[in-house]
């Protein structure tokens, strides 16, 4: 579900943007410890665009990799799960990198005289 | 997983024969969009979709201007002549984040709550752990010290606000009918009908869910997350997001540990394996057992939050 009201979030905000020009692609970053999986928000697309101007858009997914520094010794560790133990034994990690949920661009059709 | 719109269930949905140790993963539907991914060298993956309505063959080439701007061409391949450099692509830098509204409407909460000395927490669970007959409890036994209100949320019916109300304590209920969470608008639009006293607790009781709740954040101060012991200690690696977001985490029904096999030392293991800095109360709603440290915590932050 959360998917489905992420991707109207998206839609919504695209729409906006393109200002009436048809979306022809819309490129979205998608942390990996977001909680939001790609899949999910590639299906609600299909169904959220259809009579908009992103209707046909193709949607691009960068997903980024989890990544934490721990507090104790601040090495950085890679991160599959919000969670984890750096090698010193510190379960103190900050989250630097994963959980982004962004449109980055977009594009849209443009008329050249 | 979302039971209202099982989006996520077409998704990375998995398969495990654990006779034959075989992993399938359940391709999601796909009528005319076709995926597929590639992993970058720096170990971001994209995926890309396809339209493959065959309609017209279109080509397209992309070329970097002077001016940073990315120009795309498309164009029919049997009408190349007619149609290049007629419609372009404008590529739109946007960095928008996506839950930027929700974020904002819950910093104006914030700044709402902070305004009026209110204390506001947020209820997640689990459907049936124990949230409503923990607030019902904790408002009559805390009633002569503390102003109580509450935002009820559920996806249908009053009933969890009904029992609120017997209490005497002001309630209004936010139904979010085929949504799974509360998010910040609802709760700004229940808090202008509760209009909560200045120096009071708001208990805002979100939908049984542990997953997207997490997400959206409300304006309160502190996510309170509540286990039962029926649920299996696994909960806190299971669900991580949620309780990692959470301050505190209420262990309750623990009137039931004789009955069931619940390993209390192993589920308060997993939490802080995932959250080590979450504070943990053993509690029965039921018995009234270790109700005494979660009143004291929650008296001390009406205080001082
Ligand atoms: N034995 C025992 N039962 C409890 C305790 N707390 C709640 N229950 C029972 O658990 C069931 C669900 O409790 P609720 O308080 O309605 O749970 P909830 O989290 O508000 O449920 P939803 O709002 O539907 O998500 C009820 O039958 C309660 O009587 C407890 O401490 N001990
Ligand atoms: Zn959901
Ligand atoms: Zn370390
Ligand atoms: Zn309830």
């Amino acid at each position: 579900m959360h998917e489905i009201g992420i991707t109207q979030n998206v839609v919504a905000i695209v729409a906006e943007y393109a200002n009436g020009a048809k979306v022809r692609r819309v490129l979205l970053e998608i942390g990996k410890l977001s909680a939001i999986m790609p899949d999910a928000v590639s299906f609600c697309f299909d169904v959220c665009s259809q009579n908009t101007v992103l209707e046909g858009a193709i949607l691009e997914i960068l997903q980024i990799p989890g990544l934490a520094r721990c507090r104790q010794c601040g090495a950085e560790i890679p991160l599959e799960k919000p969670f984890g133990v750096c090698n010193c034994g510190s379960k103190q990690l900050d989250l630097i990198a994963g959980e982004e949920l962004k449109i980055k661009e977009i594009e849209v059709d443009e008329v050249c005289v | 997983m979302c039971v209202t719109c099982g989006c996520s269930d077409d998704a990375e949905a998995k398969v495990s024969n654990l006779q034959t140790g075989t992993v399938m993963t359940i391709q999601p539907v796909t009528e005319t969009h076709h995926h597929h991914t590639h992993v970058l060298p720096d170990g971001k993956v994209v995926t890309h979709s396809h339209s493959h309505e065959p309609i017209n063959e279109t080509h397209h080439h992309t070329h970097v201007l002077p001016d940073g701007v990315t120009h795309s061409h498309s164009h029919d391949i049997n009408e190349v002549s007619q149609i290049h450099a007629k419609i372009h692509g404008r590529t739109i830098s946007l960095e928008h984040e996506i839950l930027g509204k929700n974020n904002l409407i819950a910093a104006q909460n914030r700044g709402w709550f902070k305004g009026r000395n209110i204390l506001a927490l947020n209820l997640v669970s689990s459907p049936g752990s124990g949230k409503t007959t923990l607030l019902t409890r904790t408002i009559n036994d805390l009633k002569q010290q503390l102003s109580l209100s509450v935002i009820e949320g559920d996806q249908e019916t009053t009933n969890d606000a009904e029992k609120i109300k017997d209490t005497g304590c002001k309630v209004v209920q936010v139904n979010t009918g085929s949504g799974c969470h509360l998010d910040a608008a609802m709760v700004e639009q229940g808090l202008q009908q509760l209009n909560p006293p200045l120096d009071s607790v708001v208990m805002i009781e979100n939908v049984g869910n542990l997953v997207c709740p997490a997400l959206f954040d409300l304006g309160e101060q502190a996510k309170v997350v509540i286990l039962s012991v029926t649920e299996g200690e696994d909960k806190p690696i299971k669900y991580p997001y949620m309780f990692r977001a959470s301050e505190i985490m209420i262990l309750t029904k623990i009137d039931l540990l004789p009955y069931v096999k619940f390993d209390v030392q192993r589920c308060i293991e997993y939490a802080k394996q995932v959250n080590p800095q979450i504070q943990i109360f053993q509690v029965s709603a039921q018995t009234g057992i270790g109700l005494d440290n979660w009143y004291e915590w929650l008296s001390k932050k009406a205080i001082s939050h």
